[in-house]
Formats: structure tokens, C-alpha cells, sequence
């Protein structure tokens, strides 16, 4: 328990201390700078921010592309993992294109997302599937083949069919490990629903970052900044809390238990 | 054995080969219109011109020359603090949670701040680049010198080896495959933000390009950017991952 404190403690200090640097400083330099803010004025400011309700307005923006480009790129990536995963020739087959494909950055996609959709979600959410479509697919597939053999070996014996089998038993199996792609992905889909709003789209939080940049309004792009921080760390948080949850029976990373 | 190398080269290749049919079936049937889907052919013709008469080149080598610089850059720079965080378990119980909290932060979240301090130039990108690809290298290498054997520091300590000794014998050899890891997903980082620089900043690059060609709804040259991108991507990911081969040859 101390320990656990102690080792809190020391966590806090350095963010702290920083702080406390930048506002001693700006205390002692008052000029009003248009590039940087003191924490104090960071601080009104994200208030202000969250009262007047801009702040969840665009957080709400940038979470709904988030999650629909999710959805997508969750049902898609899954869907080929399991084709890929359980038929040996799509798998052979599949190789090469996914090769092919997967390195194609994201970001790439973006003029032809706006060339295609315009302003807006559609945009949006078009290039975060393209994104979590391809840690959906290599991650499913993976927890596929990771799937103890004598657990296919015993639904063979008891005369289940290829839909019961993914069903009942390799479904289960790669539970663990979906759950863990899906984190992953979350993380990455609100990166990339960010990044689309600061390079082009304009709404959602990347939008509040670049218009508060350019209205020379320091302490509101900061603001957006740390709030984006506390956002992304939070739904980790909460997705890992509740994995542990959820596979708390299980080993930490799925696999089989026998030494 | 032989048999089935084969057969995986020959369904690789008619894997493509059905990507490629499904792309021409596509936009012949114009089932997607053709201003945003031009065929196989237009956008290869496309590629192939650009190439030829040279437009694409210099764009490709900036790109590529901007991700690779600010990639060299920040590994530097993570190694080195990664190395000083990571040595020091003291370094590490201040240090790591404000890193873990960072980490998740979208790198281009940096990029208003960036343009605020640096302008909206070359600068800005390099310095995006630069501070967006530190942090897989740098968690990777504090990673790294977090799991050293714990035998091999109890040695160094009995032949008193000095805190710079024990970085450069027996931790960063350690944190190599860590480090090496890092450095891959940090390369990919760079060209993502080396493209979304150039969007913003319209320096010379593919991403630049890729941008104007979607602006003049010119499609094909718009995928052939897309491709050159892809292929650089694909590309730089084969190298580091022979380099990774090469230099664990080692461990193995």
C-alpha cells in the first residue's frame, strides 16, 4: 500500500514540477505570448471550454467518426481474419495482398477520401476503418492459429460442424485475444480521427486544435491538447480494466495453460 | 516441401492477380464512378509517366528524404535519453508514468503547437516528425534496459562498473531487439507524419502531390501517389526487417 503510494507519488512530481516551472515562469516574464500559455490560463480556458459546451461538441465529433470507422473496420478485419484463419487457400492466397496493402499509410488516403466523400463523417470514418481494418485482420488471425489443436481435434471427435466449431470453440479461443486487438484499435482509431481533422476535415477536436491555433489562442490549444491526452489515456484505462476483468479466469494473454 | 513454396508463390500470385480483376471489373462496370476510381491501367499508365518523364521522382526522394532524416534524428535522440531514463530505476519511477500518459497522445495532436512555435514550414514538419517518432524508440529502450538480467547487473555492480560502462556493455546490447522493434513502428510513424505534414504545409512531397491531384480531380495520379507511398512504406518496413535478421543473427 505505501509502496504503491510512494510509487504515485514520484509519478506525480515530474508533471507537476513542470507546471509549476512554466507558471513561475510566465509569472516572472509576463508578456502575452501568442505561441504558449501558463497552466493557470490553460486551465480558465479549458473551463470555458467545457461550459459553454465547444468541448464536447467536438469531442463528440471526433468520437463518433472514431467509432463508426471502428465498427467498420472491426466487422471487415474480423470477418477476413476468420476467412484467412480457418481456409488454408484464402490464407496462401490472401498473402501477398495483404502484403501489398497493409503498408499503404492511412494518412495517404485522406485526399482520396476527400476527393471521394467531400467534407465531413464519411471522410472520416473512411479512412479510420482503413486503418483498424488491418490490426482486426493480423491480430484475428493470430489468435486463430494460436488455438490449442487438441481443442479442434476434440470438436472433430464430437461431430461439430464447421459453424458450431467457430461457435463454440474457436470463437471462446480467440476471445481473449480479440478483446485485445479491439483496444489496441481504439487507441489507433482516435489517433487517426484526429489526425484526418488536423490534415483536412474540419470538425471534432483537430479542428479545435488548428482553429485555436490560428485565432493565436494559446491557452485553448493547449487546453484541447491535454484534454485529448486525458481522453486517449482514460479509454485505455477503462478497456484494460475491463479486460482484466473479463479474462480474469484466463492466462493474460490467451494462451493455452499446460506448462 | 518444395511443392508447397511453390504452390505459396503461385496463390500469392494469382492473389494479386484477383485484386486486379476485381479492380478492372470494378471500373468497367463503373460500379464506383471513374473520377474517383480510375481503372488499373489509367492509374498505372499514371505511375508509369511519372516515373518516365520524372515529375513523381523528386516528390518521392523528398518524402522519403524527410521521413528518413527525421527517423535518424529521433532514434538518436530516444536512445540516448531512453538509455539515461532506463539505467536508472530512480529515472524510471519519475519518468515512466508521465511517458505512458504521453504515449497514447496522436502524434499530429502536436502539429497546431508546432506550427504555433516553429511556422508553417519545412521546420515544422521535421520537428513533428522528429517528436512524433521518439516515443516508440525511446519506451522501447527503457523497456530494454528495464529487463536486463538481473545476474548480469548483480556483475556489473561487483566488477564496479561505472554508469556509463553499464549502458554501453551490458545494456544497450541488451535492449537491441527492444530498441530495433521500436525503431520499426518509429520508421512507420515518420512517413505518417511526413504525409501529413506535407498536406498542411504543401512542401515538395508525395503527400503534397497526392493532395494537388485530388484538388484537380486528377484520380489516376492521385492512386499512383497513393501506390508510391505504399511501395515506400513496404519497402522501408523489408529493409529494417533484414537489418533486424542481420543483426540478431546472434541471438539465434
Amino acid at each position: 500500500m505505501t509502496a504503491a503510494l510512494a510509487k504515485s507519488w514520484r509519478g506525480w512530481l515530474f508533471p507537476v514540477a513542470v507546471l509549476a516551472a512554466a507558471e513561475l515562469w510566465f509569472a516572472f516574464n509576463p508578456i502575452l505570448s501568442d505561441t504558449l500559455a501558463p497552466p493557470s490560463k490553460i486551465a480558465r480556458d479549458g473551463i470555458a471550454m467545457l461550459f459553454d459546451g465547444s468541448l464536447l461538441k467536438a469531442t463528440g465529433q471526433t468520437l463518433v467518426s472514431a467509432a463508426a470507422g471502428l465498427l467498420i473496420g472491426m466487422v471487415s478485419g474480423t470477418a477476413a481474419g476468420f476467412a484467412i484463419g480457418l481456409i488454408r487457400t484464402a490464407e496462401r492466397t490472401a498473402a501477398w495482398v495483404v502484403e501489398l496493402l497493409r503498408p499503404i499509410p492511412s494518412v495517404a488516403l485522406i485526399p482520396l477520401a476527400l476527393l471521394t466523400f467531400g467534407y465531413g463523417y464519411r471522410m472520416e470514418y473512411s479512412v479510420v476503418s482503413w486503418a483498424t481494418f488491418w490490426p482486426f485482420l493480423i491480430l484475428t488471425h493470430n489468435a486463430l492459429r494460436q488455438i490449442d489443436v487438441r481443442l479442434i481435434e476434440v470438436s472433430r471427435l464430437m461431430g461439430f460442424g464447421p459453424l458450431k466449431r467457430i461457435w463454440k470453440i474457436m470463437l471462446p479461443a480467440a476471445a481473449p485475444r480479440l478483446f485485445t486487438a479491439l483496444r489496441l484499435s481504439v487507441g489507433l482509431a482516435l489517433v487517426v480521427a484526429v489526425t484526418v481533422e488536423i490534415a483536412a476535415n474540419p470538425q471534432g477536436l483537430g479542428l479545435g486544435l488548428m482553429r485555436s491555433q490560428e485565432e493565436l489562442q494559446p491557452g485553448r490549444m493547449l487546453a484541447y491538447l491535454i484534454w485529448l491526452g486525458v481522453l486517449g489515456w482514460a479509454i485505455n484505462y477503462f478497456l484494460l480494466l475491463f479486460e482484466t476483468r473479463l479474462f480474469a479466469h484466463r492466462t493474460p494473454h490467451g494462451g493455452s495453460t499446460t506448462p | 516441401m518444395i511443392r508447397s513454396r511453390t504452390l505459396d508463390i503461385l496463390l500469392g500470385i494469382a492473389g494479386i492477380l484477383i485484386l486486379l480483376g476485381l479492380w478492372q471489373l470494378v471500373t468497367s462496370y463503373e460500379l464506383i464512378s471513374r473520377a474517383f476510381l480510375p481503372g488499373p491501367a489509367a492509374t498505372f499508365r499514371s505511375l508509369e509517366r511519372g516515373i518516365v518523364e520524372g515529375a513523381l521522382l523528386p516528390q518521392t526522394w523528398a518524402t522519403i528524404e524527410r521521413m528518413l532524416q527525421g527517423w535518424l534524428l529521433a532514434s538518436v535522440v530516444a536512445i540516448a535519453i531512453g538509455s539515461l531514463i532506463g539505467v536508472s530505476s530512480t529515472a524510471r519511477a519519475y519518468l515512466q508514468p508521465t511517458l505512458e500518459f504521453l504515449r497514447p497522445l496522436p502524434a499530429s495532436a502536436i502539429i497546431p503547437v508546432a506550427i504555433a512555435v516553429v511556422g508553417l514550414s519545412w521546420k515544422m514538419v521535421l520537428f513533428v516528425v522528429v517528436f512524433g517518432s521518439v516515443w516508440p524508440t525511446l519506451l522501447a529502450t527503457v523497456h530494454g534496459f528495464a529487463h536486463v538480467e538481473p545476474r548480469l547487473v548483480e556483475v556489473s555492480r561487483l566488477l564496479q562498473m561505472s554508469r556509463l560502462a553499464f549502458i554501453f556493455k551490458i545494456g544497450l546490447p541488451n535492449a537491441v531487439p527492444d530498441i530495433l522493434a521500436g525503431m520499426r513502428l518509429s520508421l512507420t510513424v515518420a512517413l505518417i507524419l511526413a504525409v501529413v505534414g506535407e498536406l498542411l504545409t504543401g512542401e515538395l512531397g508525395l503527400g503534397t502531390a497526392v493532395l494537388h491531384a485530388s484538388r484537380q480531380y486528377r484520380a489516376d495520379d492521385l492512386y499512383a501517389g497513393i501506390i508510391l507511398l505504399g511501395v515506400i512504406g513496404l519497402v522501408s518496413n523489408y529493409g529494417l526487417a533484414l537489418a533486424d535478421k542481420r543483426i540478431l543473427a546472434w541471438k539465434s
